[in-house]
């Protein structure tokens, strides 16, 4: 029917909420760290999710994917994407910022596309989460360069190429480490930064690919033929 | 044997058992026009006023035969005159395989004439497109593209191949369609699945869970899904609420996957549902959704929804479940494996000691509010019920009906009798207005044995009336009623209601004159102002057996009721 007006204005709403609960919820995670929490307000609260997705290493997944977030009005915080041991599957790690019940519903939207294997939702307490990030400060003395050898250290980072003004350092880790760092050296002044995205895996013997009843479930609907 | 791309497409589609194509073509798909105009003796092609009207057309072959539609358009303009067509095959998931061809190679990614990049567009709306770059991958991708648009939850799919690529050769060998799943890229994507080719099996535990939710409830509903027609589960579905006693509501969707005459139906659910349904999903204790999404227009306000009940969803798409009502127990899979499973394991306790039920009270209860409208016609004019009745009375019991969207939608859905699936093809998720014509030639072309009436409104007509043409020149004789108030009356309705009877744009005080319209395209008309004309001209349209055209005067004050608001909860009726 052509009287529909209203929706969509929504999804920008929650977007500023998001940031906004971001911030606080940081905020307060710091100030008191253990405060107890009922399970479902935990669940309402939107929060970093991250999805491990194996698709087809083929031309047009990738859009295909992305734009399943910006539909829904998602920004995808970070995407990260290459082939697997079996270089006809690439698996991409996609970190989300919204709450529990929109991330399943995101999952569930991209199980349904055909060059979509397999979608988890990592459990980030059980997850290993990386990150590469190139740091070039800022270095025209000798005193900042030996401090930045020092920061890169204390952060089992590297320097790894320096000239009479510059310096570039490159750190792994999850987002805590990384944003301590690029505080401190922020100090000396960032130049240009790069980020490689977060990638992911489960600790111990699970794995994205383990079949499951719900994995079944969905497959019924695509590969019933 | 070595063939062009595009007389593999040709034999492609035969191997599907394709024997009517729509469509139009133009520069890009020109190779592939010529190799139709070779297999002409096996392959019908109907050749529209528009892209649009053979995108519905297809859809509407599709909806009423249960068969695979086949859209055909050029590059450019011709394909993304198609996306009306797609996205609402999609969103009524309409199995519709749509073939374009883009420029050559060598021109893609330069903005030549008539390039677009459908594939890119067309992604949304469809479960998968297909850009083909190289000959030998055209019967690969047709095989995939055939079987993803029938298979699971059905679904529109897009084709898009290259112009050179149709003209370039290479070796084919024809497989049959039971085939397909063995071999190329139907093969990989199957064996992703765990169970590889084979349907997997309901799993037993959630039928029995669901059998033990029907015997604690006291109050029962079911609702009548798109799902069941899709499945062509009728029988099924009629079985299992006979045996478990329940009330039916029928979504806009599942109309003809229950009949409205049997005693247990409660009539259409949602907007513009009876007092019954919404009234029975406010009070049941259990809900049973067979193939149905919840949408907006059924579920209205999502967190009051059966707020007194526990909900049960049968859907095949796993995706739908939990989202946009929460549910307490899925099963997936599709309604007619399901409902036999659940059918099987109730004659089985109906033989042992209980298993019967008699849900007397409860129906009581439900059918003691009206499931139909009455309207008041003291005012001299037809009413759209009288209209619909008189119309359900004359034509035969197997008419095929296509409508467009507005209130005519409504009015025809809500007292017009659909019995069997496929009887009713109506743009129920996207609510395209100029559909209903198209969609009625595809419904003719798939039953040329049955009556195909197309319902209308003034509106709604205007928008694609050009598709009289192609039912002229093809002999496709389709019965079109004009519900003509002389406004967009939907809108209107909600500008009365709504926006304190403020009319902006929607008093359609201009022609054509439909009658004259009729006849410029060479086919009989007659503007109708009672029943008896009504019922004669009807009679006539049946005897000549041509496309007709009756323009059918309504009082623009008649509204489709009774109507809840966008958002509000399901039993607070704005108007009765």
């Amino acid at each position: 029917m052509s009287t529909e007006i209203e929706h969509d204005s929504i999804a920008a709403e929650v977007l500023e909420a998001a940031d906004h609960i971001e911030a606080e919820a940081l905020a307060a995670a710091a100030a008191c760290p253990a405060a107890p929490a009922d399970a479902s307000a935990l669940a309402a609260l939107p929060k970093r999710h991250t999805l491990a997705v194996l698709v087809d290493n083929e031309a047009g997944v990738l859009s295909q994917v992305s734009r399943l977030f910006s539909r829904k009005g998602y920004n995808i915080e970070s995407l990260a994407v290459g082939p697997t041991d079996n270089l006809a599957i690439s698996r991409m790690t996609i970190e989300v910022f919204t709450d529990d019940k929109h991330a399943d519903l995101m999952c569930n939207q991209l199980r349904k596309l055909l060059p979509v294997h397999s979608v988890k939702l990592l459990d980030m307490d059980h997850s290993l989460r990386r990150e590469l990030v190139l740091y070039k400060v800022n270095a025209t003395s000798h005193d900042v360069r030996n401090e930045v050898i020092q920061i890169a250290n204390i952060f089992r980072g590297q320097v790894i190429d320096v000239t009479s003004s510059t310096m570039t350092v490159s750190l792994i880790g999850e987002e805590g480490k990384t944003e301590a760092a690029q505080a401190l050296l922020a100090e000396f002044g960032i130049i240009e930064l790069v980020r490689t995205g977060m990638v992911a895996l489960e600790r111990g013997h699970h794995t994205i690919d383990e079949d499951t009843k719900e994995k079944g479930e969905f497959n019924y609907g695509k590969h019933v033929l | 044997m070595e063939l062009t791309g595009s007389q593999i497409v040709m034999e492609c589609l035969l191997e599907q058992g394709v024997d009517t194509v729509f469509g139009y073509p133009g520069g890009a798909i020109m190779p592939v026009y010529d190799a139709l105009y070779q297999y002409g003796d096996r392959i019908q092609h109907i050749l529209t006023a528009h892209e649009q009207g053979a995108s519905h057309a297809a859809d509407g072959y599709a909806r009423s035969s249960g068969r695979v539609g086949v859209c055909f358009a050029t590059s450019g303009p011709g394909a993304t005159n198609l996306v009306t067509g797609i996205a609402t095959a999609y969103m009524d998931s309409s199995p519709v395989v749509f073939i374009t061809c883009n420029v050559n190679e060598h021109l893609i990614g330069k903005d030549s004439f008539q390039e677009v990049d459908i594939v890119g567009i067309a992604m949304p709306i469809t479960k998968s497109t297909y850009l083909v770059r190289d000959v030998t991958q055209i019967a690969d991708v047709m095989r995939e593209a055939f079987a993803v648009a029938r298979g699971g939850r059905p679904g529109p799919v897009l084709i898009d191949i290259v112009r050179n690529v149709t003209l370039d050769s290479c070796e084919f060998e024809s497989l049959p369609v039971e085939e397909h799943a063995g071999s190329g890229r139907l093969a990989a994507l199957l064996r992703r699945a765990s169970h590889g080719l084979e349907a997997p099996e309901v799993d037993p535990a959630d039928i029995e869970q669901l059998l033990e939710m029907i015997g604690a409830a006291q109050k029962p509903l079911v609702i009548c899904g798109g799902g069941v027609v899709r499945a062509r589960a009728e029988e099924q579905f009629r079985e299992f609420v006979e045996m478990i006693d329940a009330p039916v509501a029928i979504t806009v969707m599942g109309g003809g996957g229950f009949t409205s005459m049997n005693p247990l139906a409660t009539g259409m659910i949602g907007m513009h549902g009876s007092q019954a349904s919404n009234h029975a999903v406010d009070r049941c204790d259990l809900l049973i959704s067979v193939g149905c999404r919840f949408s907006d227009r059924v579920g209205l306000q999502f967190n009051t929804f059966a707020q007194n009940a526990k909900i049960v969803q049968i859907d095949i798409d796993r995706a739908e479940i939990n989202k946009n009502v929460e549910t307490d127990h899925h099963i997936i899979g599709d309604a007619k494996v399901v409902l036999s499973l659940l059918n099987a394991q109730l004659r089985d306790a109906r033989g042992s000691e209980g298993g019967t039920y008699n849900h007397k009270a409860w129906k009581d209860e439900v059918f003691s509010f009206p499931t139909e409208t009455e309207y008041d016609d003291g005012n001299g004019t037809m009413t759209p019920k009288q209209v619909l009745r008189k119309m359900a009375e004359i034509l035969p019991a197997q008419t095929v009906v296509s409508t467009d969207v507005g209130q005519h939608q409504m009015w025809a859905i809500q007292h017009f009798r659909f019995c069997h699936p496929g009887q009713l093809i109506t743009s129920g998720g996207f609510g395209a207005m100029g559909f209903g014509l198209g969609a009625a030639l595809g419904a003719k072309a798939a039953n040329p044995d049955k009556t195909v009436l197309h319902i209308t409104g003034d509106g709604s007509f205007r928008m694609n009336c050009n598709e009289l043409s192609t039912e002229e020149h093809y002999n496709l004789p389709v019965i079109t009623c004009i519900f003509n108030n002389g406004t967009l009356g939907m809108v209107r309705q909600w500008q009365h209601l709504i926006f304190d009877g403020r009319y902006s744009q929607t008093t359609l005080d201009r022609g054509p004159d439909f009658v004259a319209l009729a006849n410029a395209y060479g086919l009989p008309g007659k503007r109708i102002t009672n029943l008896d004309e009504l019922e004669e001209a009807l009679t006539e349209a049946l005897d000549l057996n041509t496309g007709y055209v009756l323009d059918i005067a309504i009082d623009s004050g008649e509204m489709a009721r009774p109507m809840i608001s966008a958002g509000q909860h399901v039993t607070n009726f704005l108007i009765d």
